[in-house]
């Protein structure tokens, strides 16, 4: 196995195993999804109208709670200095984090989405722009996320700073995210599927050059 | 490549606006020892962490020079680099094996996991969850760590610390067989080593 997986697997499995970040992401994602019909009542033309808004937010909400330790714990327990030591360049392993990161939470969010869906009541024609959204949209949490969360890896209870430094990045992905269920809902062809598209990919190709130059700030720290 | 000679000059080190040491310098052979010593806080994990390429010089300057090349910038340094830091960088939820096979294939060694386990005594350890093993055992985990990666130059923090005596002798007998291979090591102790080494204190 090469380096670069070695990270991504290594990471899939802390996430997954017992006190890992997936599970955690999931039950935020549903219990805030779950909450939020018994807050607005039962207008179900209303709740299937914010369906999708509710959801990409509580999709960022949940990929946040995971990322502060992205970085974090491996900077506190001494694996990022043998990281950065390794032949993987830090921009490749934080791709990798990235990468890991998305599997473990936007990917299972995408895939729970629907069900919760019922919960609002979505009309049949919004689960597949829902699923889509979701699906092209969450990358872009993971990998602007991953630049936040390594700026404040050092910094104790960086995780409570993040949300400033993140959300604002994010509310693009939001704003194009639940904009695409909505125009489907409206049977209305519009662009933000293809904003959203872009918005991820330039997210995606450029946050690793930008978290390994803040993993590189925090290692000379 | 194999490291021929590490030499640094001058190195002055500023931290958070405060001088912790300057002109400090040293020159290391292929097969040397250099043991840092001085009382807390003198810079020995700084100095440390300057050789290793995390940290850069205020002034001065460290160039390693090996088969007809030369060495100064520090991230390129890195990969000369064999690290054992005062942190354990044992995860609580992976077991000895698992943590060295993720280090091993991140730093592309081809070694036999279990053996490298033998070697350090934590066989049976080996498939138990990092979060029960005591400090003693996770050094020994480090010390597997370090010399899985082979590297020419050895920086080690404290790498006697939370150690039994057999520990401590196996330490000595890993960083005396590096160095009758060639190897170049630099450590910071506060104990006394077992090993033939020059000396740099740091005031």
């Amino acid at each position: 196995m090469n380096p670069f997986a070695a990270i991504l697997f290594r990471d899939m499995r802390l996430a997954t195993r017992a006190g890992g970040s997936a599970a955690l992401a999931l039950a935020f994602f549903a219990a805030v999804a779950t909450l939020v019909p018994l807050g607005v009542g039962s207008d179900l033309r209303l709740l299937a109208r914010i369906a999708g808004g509710v959801l990409w937010i509580g999709a960022v909400l949940a990929a946040l709670l995971s990322l502060d330790r992205l970085f974090q714990s491996d900077f506190e327990d001494g694996s990022l200095d043998l990281i950065a030591l390794s032949p993987l360049p830090l921009e490749a392993m934080s791709f990798a984090k990235i990468a890991a990161h998305w599997l473990t939470t936007g990917l299972p969010l995408t895939l729970l989405s629907p069900l919760l869906g019922v919960l609002f009541g979505l009309p049949p024609a919004g689960y597949a722009p829902l699923m889509l959204s979701l699906a092209i949209g969450t990358p872009a949490v993971s990998a602007i996320g991953a630049i936040g969360a390594a700026l404040t890896l050092s910094i104790r209870r960086g995780g409570l700073i993040l949300p400033f430094i993140v959300l604002p990045l994010l509310s693009p992905a939001v704003i194009f995210g639940a904009g695409a269920v909505l125009g489907a809902l409206d049977g209305l062809a519009n662009g933000a599927f293809w904003l959203l598209g872009a918005f991820s990919l330039v997210a995606v190709l450029l946050a690793p050059f930008a978290a390994a130059a803040a993993v590189r700030l925090n290692l000379a720290g | 490549m194999t490291l021929r000679s590490i030499f640094a000059e001058n190195l002055t080190c500023i931290r958070g606006n405060r001088l912790v040491f300057r002109d400090v310098g040293f020159r290391l052979g292929a097969g040397q020892a250099l043991s840092l010593e001085g009382p807390n806080g003198a810079g020995k994990s700084s100095l440390l962490r300057m050789i290793a390429g995390f940290l850069k010089p205020a002034a001065g300057a460290i160039r390693l020079t090996g088969d007809g090349a030369d060495i100064s910038d520090g991230e390129e340094r890195g990969n000369f680099v064999g690290w054992l830091g005062h942190h354990d960088a044992a995860k609580p939820q992976l077991s000895p094996r698992e943590t060295l096979r993720f280090f091993a294939e991140l730093y592309g060694a081809s070694a036999d996991i279990d053996a490298a386990l033998e070697e350090v005594g934590l066989v049976r350890a080996r498939d138990l969850p990092c979060q029960y093993l005591s400090a003693g055992q996770k050094k020994r985990l480090s010390l597997a760590r370090l010399k899985l990666g082979n590297r020419p130059l050895w920086l080690l923090d404290e790498p006697l610390a939370a150690l039994d005596s057999a520990g401590k002798s196996l330490a000595a007998q890993f960083i005396r067989s590096h160095c009758a291979a060639g190897g170049i090591a630099v450590i910071a102790t506060h104990e006394p080593l077992a090993i033939d080494c020059s000396r740099l204190a740091l005031a």
